[in-house]
């Protein structure tokens, strides 16, 4: 079994993996960050994105093994205290979530869109997020939330 | 899991050569888009032993050849070419096609020889770079071949790849003197994360007097492969632009696509699409030429 380094979510991780191990099974089952999910499994759903230096994949089709030497950001890192990041929290403001399943997927997408641009505008974000796929809110208000995380809200804050 | 029973990670074009020919059935990977979906619905007792292309530093350039031509190597991302400078200033057209392919995550793991390698007539890639006249280099034990891509699509998911030969680099040629405008539409159902119902990419330059010269017209999931509409574009070579030329071209590509029944489009509406994409494309290549209406 081949071994492999890599950083996750800032750390060192030093890792045999097999060679038929995909990096969404190496995330989930080696290192329990189960935030990252198991949707369809052939990268089309996009709830396994997570972050290989700095650019989104569907981990679910990206072997383990291709991560040697890289940086994997995955919903967990989001935020080094465990408090919630602005962008999660302007999506827990605008409904964005539902059941929740699809969240993680659509926070890494949208965290990697909000580095190359603070500011998207609505087609950006759509683009920015089209590999990413919700069976329960219908998208407006995970958009909303990310067109809203960089604006100084006037709303009244939630209690 | 996937049933790999061996992964090679080959650091020059040599080296995959020497494993292809080592290993008989061994599969290359690069993104792995195309192949581990496949090996995702096939049987898993069949062990699968891949040689990954991933390392190798000459598969994934961007840059000018000697001759003042495009290459761009086989392992090179879709996201790469939607962001490469070079690219943006020599042939825009082909970071405009690259994002049409699939969505974010796709874009950065699928590679333009993968794509073009899986024969798909729905390949995103093919329509453009058949229009673009690109030479496809290919190496393999008896050595290297340039090879016109019009001559690699040989029926649907079959391409003119031989044993132990790889794809290295597509080579674009650049023209110095005019402007070159080109555009691709891809019909699909949705507007991401789908597969062409029917695409079309048009090419053309224009003259001193505004007339189309070099119009190259491909389409893809029109036919068992994608494919050039030669007599459409005769027809449109050194014609003034109008509205009314467009709809002749467009009817005449219309009889030279071969488009089949399936549960996407009938063949009926994929040829009413040949018409429309046609006209369209041709008009937007036209505009991007520097063309005026």
């Amino acid at each position: 079994m081949p071994e492999i380094n890599c950083y996750v979510n800032g750390e060192l991780k030093n890792i045999c993996v097999d060679y038929g191990e995909t990096l969404l099974m190496m995330l989930r089952n080696r290192l329990g960050l189960t935030g990252v999910k198991k949707g369809c499994e052939v990268g089309e759903c996009g709830a396994c994105t997570v972050l290989v230096d700095g650019k989104p994949v569907t981990s679910c089709i990206y072997l383990a093994l291709w991560v040697d030497g890289k940086n994997v950001l995955t919903v967990e890192g989001l935020t080094a205290s465990g408090e919630l990041s602005s962008l999660q929290q302007s999506f827990v403001e605008e409904g964005a979530v539902q059941c929740g399943f699809c969240i993680p997927g659509f926070l890494m997408s949208a965290y990697a869109l909000l580095k190359k641009k603070k500011h998207p505008t609505e087609t950006e974000i759509r683009n920015g997020i089209a590999g990413n796929f919700c069976r329960c809110t219908g998208y407006e208000n995970i958009i909303r939330a990310i067109k809203n995380v960089n604006q100084t809200s006037t709303k009244a804050k939630l209690p | 899991m996937f049933n790999i029973k061996e992964h090679f990670s080959a650091t020059s074009i040599n080296e995959t050569i020497r494993l292809l020919q080592d290993y008989p059935g061994a599969k290359l990977i690069a993104g792995g888009t195309d192949l581990l979906v496949k090996m995702r619905k096939a049987s898993p007792k069949c062990p699968v032993s891949l040689i990954s292309l991933r390392e190798i530093v000459e598969l994934s350039q961007i840059y000018l050849t000697e001759t003042g031509n495009l290459s761009i190597g086989a392992t090179v991302t879709f996201d790469e070419i939607c962001n490469n400078e070079l690219i943006l200033e020599k042939m825009p057209f082909l970071a405009q096609v690259a994002a049409t392919i699939g969505g974010p995550q796709l874009r950065n793991m699928a590679t333009v020889g993968g794509n073009l390698c899986s024969g798909a007539p729905s390949a995103d890639s093919a329509p453009a770079l058949l229009a673009l006249d690109a030479r496809l280099e290919l190496i393999g034990p008896q050595g290297k071949r340039l090879l016109d891509v019009k001559e690699f699509f040989l029926g649907p998911f079959q391409v003119d790849l031989r044993d132990n030969e790889i794809l290295s680099c597509i080579i674009i040629p650049l023209s110095s003197e005019r402007a070159l405008g080109g555009y691709y539409y891809k019909y699909s159902m949705r507007n991401a994360m789908d597969i062409a119902t029917l695409s079309c990419a048009s090419v053309c330059e224009i003259d001193a007097k505004n007339c189309l010269k070099s119009v190259r017209i491909a389409l893809g999931t029109a036919a068992p492969t994608p494919i050039r509409c030669f007599k459409a574009e005769r027809f449109a070579e050194g014609q003034q632009f109008s509205k009314e030329l467009l709809e002749r071209v467009a009817l005449i590509a219309q009889s030279e696509a071969k488009p089949r029944s399936s549960w996407r489009a009938s063949k009926e509406y994929r040829l009413h699409l040949v018409k429309v994409l046609v006209a369209r494309t041709l008009k937007q290549a036209y505009l991007n030429a520097g063309g005026v209406i």
